[in-house]
């Protein structure tokens, strides 16, 4: 097992390399210059070319490429070309409320939706497993920012309970990780009904029964340790969506993460932290699978002798 | 009670699956009694009612789809089709046990089998945890298994070896009745004669009742002492196993002897029963047999004949004994 952990630690490397790659080619091809934005239409023309050397500009893509991968080893990913200040810098301050929103909503996701898929399940077509399921359909087809800004208008503007904005005190967190997290939560909940549908049918829940066992137990043991195995595997890539979720949140309650920070540096094609920020989602992605895989392999004897 | 006499009686057991399809009707009018240390096979065809009628002693029944319609089941003179769930749960896995058709899915996949046996002992024994984990590896050693595999997963065991762990399990708290439901029919051959060496013996030790469920004759032989045809949900002949064997009354008993393949016969001798066993969502009305019956007369397509004892505790549901 620790084999393991460490060998998929070790395929981090060429995950991020490729990433980076990718966005690296996108900003790469994407017109418009950096310099010429930064300075301004008006800007003389020699001021613009100093600039354009001064952050290798007109290299060659592959030195460019080969010297930001081997900066970022080093930890160090440029300069934002709007502010001059290192990336990781801002990264680091605008990140932990991206992490901790993205965690909500996974909370949220996993706390609420697999419960109630068992409920969902264990009264299989009862008036509460309908209601779920339309809950759970309409859930998952609102847009986000919709969603964000009809809960904006009822819970900030008409009674005045929560803040519409910001990220700091608890109550300013609870509107953003609903924001985030009901979409998702209603994913996880129709993916623990099925799984849990499937299980509860299983001979070695009729001979749990046949100890004599009490149908809670049954259920919330038993049934739900293998009901959850499927599950995991998508909480995983529910974390993507929310990562991907937290960008449009954070823009929506101006919540001060690398979300919106990169929303603003792609209107001002600020390469550099849209590079960085890519790199911090994909690392944060795969860590949190990671962790899935581990929690899969706990859950799962079956996988763990598998993982050598 | 004179029920009381026997470890088991079931009187006019009657159990429904209600489908979509239609009403199938697995169990019809079963009657069956099995007394203190004996032990009885159950015969019959894939989809004749054994499982069900089994479940339905546990009251594990799945509802829906099924439900027992009418009938009263008595274990040690008490009706159990009155008892409330709690008190069902006192029984199941303590005095009534039951052991499944298929190892391969009856054993949790994520438990130890040691956990899946101190379970059991947990539920209905009072002592500490530790001590019950001790037990689930004496128990395993009892079925022959070695303590140092103890910790391992179902899916780490053979076939043979995880029906093993099932019998631990149905045996953990030494019940007075044993369910076994074809416990060795998913089993290679060489594995299924020492599982039903184990379970002999085993059920000696205990001195439990058993109710084996099964479609092989010569597991009957070897084992029970009494024997219970079923056919469409009930027993056709019910009689000492040396005295059906030697004296098979009920023509579908008889078709059913004659349908074994036998090494001092050659196969152009056998006769298999004409026909197919009806759909029980669609029994023929009268004795469900009649319509494969040689001897059929036609007042048997029109009532559902009695049980009628010829004598020696042989009884035949099947009007040509009516005297
Ligand atoms: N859950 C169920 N729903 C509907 N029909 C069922 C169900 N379980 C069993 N049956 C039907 O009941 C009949 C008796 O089945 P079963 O008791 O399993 O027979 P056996 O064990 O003798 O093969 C069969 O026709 C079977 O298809
Ligand atoms: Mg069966």
């Amino acid at each position: 097992m620790h084999k393991y952990i460490l060998k998929r630690l070790l395929m981090l490397i060429p995950v991020l390399i490729g990433v980076t790659f990718i966005i690296f080619t996108l900003s790469y091809i994407t017109p418009g210059c950096p310099a010429t934005m930064t300075l301004g239409e008006t800007a003389p023309a020699e001021a613009i070319e100093a600039l354009r050397q001064e952050w290798g500009l007109d290299d060659p893509f592959i030195i460019r490429f080969v010297r930001y991968v081997a900066d970022a080893a080093r930890l160090n990913l440029g300069e934002t070309y709007a502010t001059r200040r290192p990336v990781m810098e801002e990264i680091l301050t605008r990140f932990p409320a991206t992490l901790q929103l993205a965690v909500m909503g996974l909370f949220i996701s996993v706390l609420l939706g697999i419960p109630l898929g068992v409920i969902s399940a264990t009264k299989q077509y009862s008036l509460f497993d309908n209601l779920a399921t339309i809950f759970g359909l309409i859930f998952v087809s609102i847009p986000n920012f919709w969603l964000g800004m009809m809960l904006v208008v009822f819970f900030s503007v008409n009674l005045g309970w929560l803040p519409p904005s910001g990220f700091e005190t608890p109550a300013q967190w609870i509107l953003p990780a609903f924001t985030l997290g009901t979409g998702q939560m209603a994913v996880v909940m129709r993916m623990s009904r099925s799984s849990m549908l499937e299980v509860i049918r299983q001979d070695y829940i009729r001979t749990a029964r046949a100890k004599g066992q009490k149908e809670s137990v049954v259920v919330w043991n038993h049934a739900l340790r293998n009901a959850l195995i499927p599950v995991v595997t998508a909480v995983g890539l529910t974390f993507g969506f929310l990562l991907g979720g937290a960008v449009l949140t954070e823009t929506i309650f101006s919540i001060n993460g690398i979300g919106r920070f990169m929303v603003q540096s792609i209107n001002s094609r600020d390469n550099p932290v849209i590079n960085g920020g890519v790199l911090f989602l994909a690392l944060s992605f795969s860590v949190v699978n990671l962790g899935v895989d581990i929690l899969y392999a706990y859950l799962d004897p079956r996988i763990k002798s598998q993982y050598k | 009670m004179t029920e009381s006499n026997n470890m088991l009686e079931i009187k006019g057991l009657t159990i429904h699956y209600v489908t979509d399809d239609g009403v199938v009707r697995a169990v019809n009018d079963l009657n069956i009694a099995i007394g203190r240390g004996e032990s009885i096979g159950l015969v019959g065809e894939t989809g004749a009612g054994k499982t069900t009628t089994a479940l339905g002693i546990l009251k594990l029944v799945p509802n829906p789809p099924g439900k027992i319609i009418d009938g009263e089941i008595f274990l040690d003179g008490e009706d159990i089709i009155k008892k409330s769930e709690p008190e069902m749960r006192k029984i199941r896995g303590n005095k009534v046990s039951m052991i499944f058709q298929d190892p391969m899915t009856s054993l949790n996949p994520v438990m130890t089998v040691r956990d899946q046996i101190a379970e059991v002992i947990l539920l209905h024994e009072k002592m500490p945890a530790a001590k019950a984990l001790e037990k689930a590896e004496e128990m395993l050693m009892k079925v022959g298994i070695m303590p140092d595999r103890a910790k391992d997963y179902p899916h780490q065991f053979s076939g043979g070896m995880r029906q093993r762990v099932v019998i631990a399990i149905a045996l953990a708290c030494s019940p007075e009745l044993l369910i076994a439901d074809e416990p060795t029919t998913a089993l290679d051959v060489t594995i299924q004669a020492q599982v039903l060496e184990l379970m002999k013996n085993l059920k000696e030790e205990f001195n439990t009742s058993m109710i084996m469920i099964t479609h092989d004759l010569g597991i009957v032989a070897e084992i029970c002492d009494k024997v219970a045809v079923m056919y469409a949900g009930s027993v056709v002949e019910y009689a000492d196993k040396l005295e059906l064997f030697k004296n098979p009354k009920h023509p579908y008993t008889i078709g059913l002897f004659n349908s074994i393949p036998d090494i001092g016969n050659d196969v152009e001798s056998l006769k298999p029963i004409k026909g197919l066993m009806p759909d029980p969502m669609n029994l023929p009305t009268g004795c469900p047999f009649h319509p494969r019956c040689d001897k059929a007369k036609p007042e048997c397509s029109e009532k559902i004949p009695a049980g009628y004892d010829i004598g020696n505790n042989h009884i035949v549901k099947c009007i040509l004994f009516n005297q």
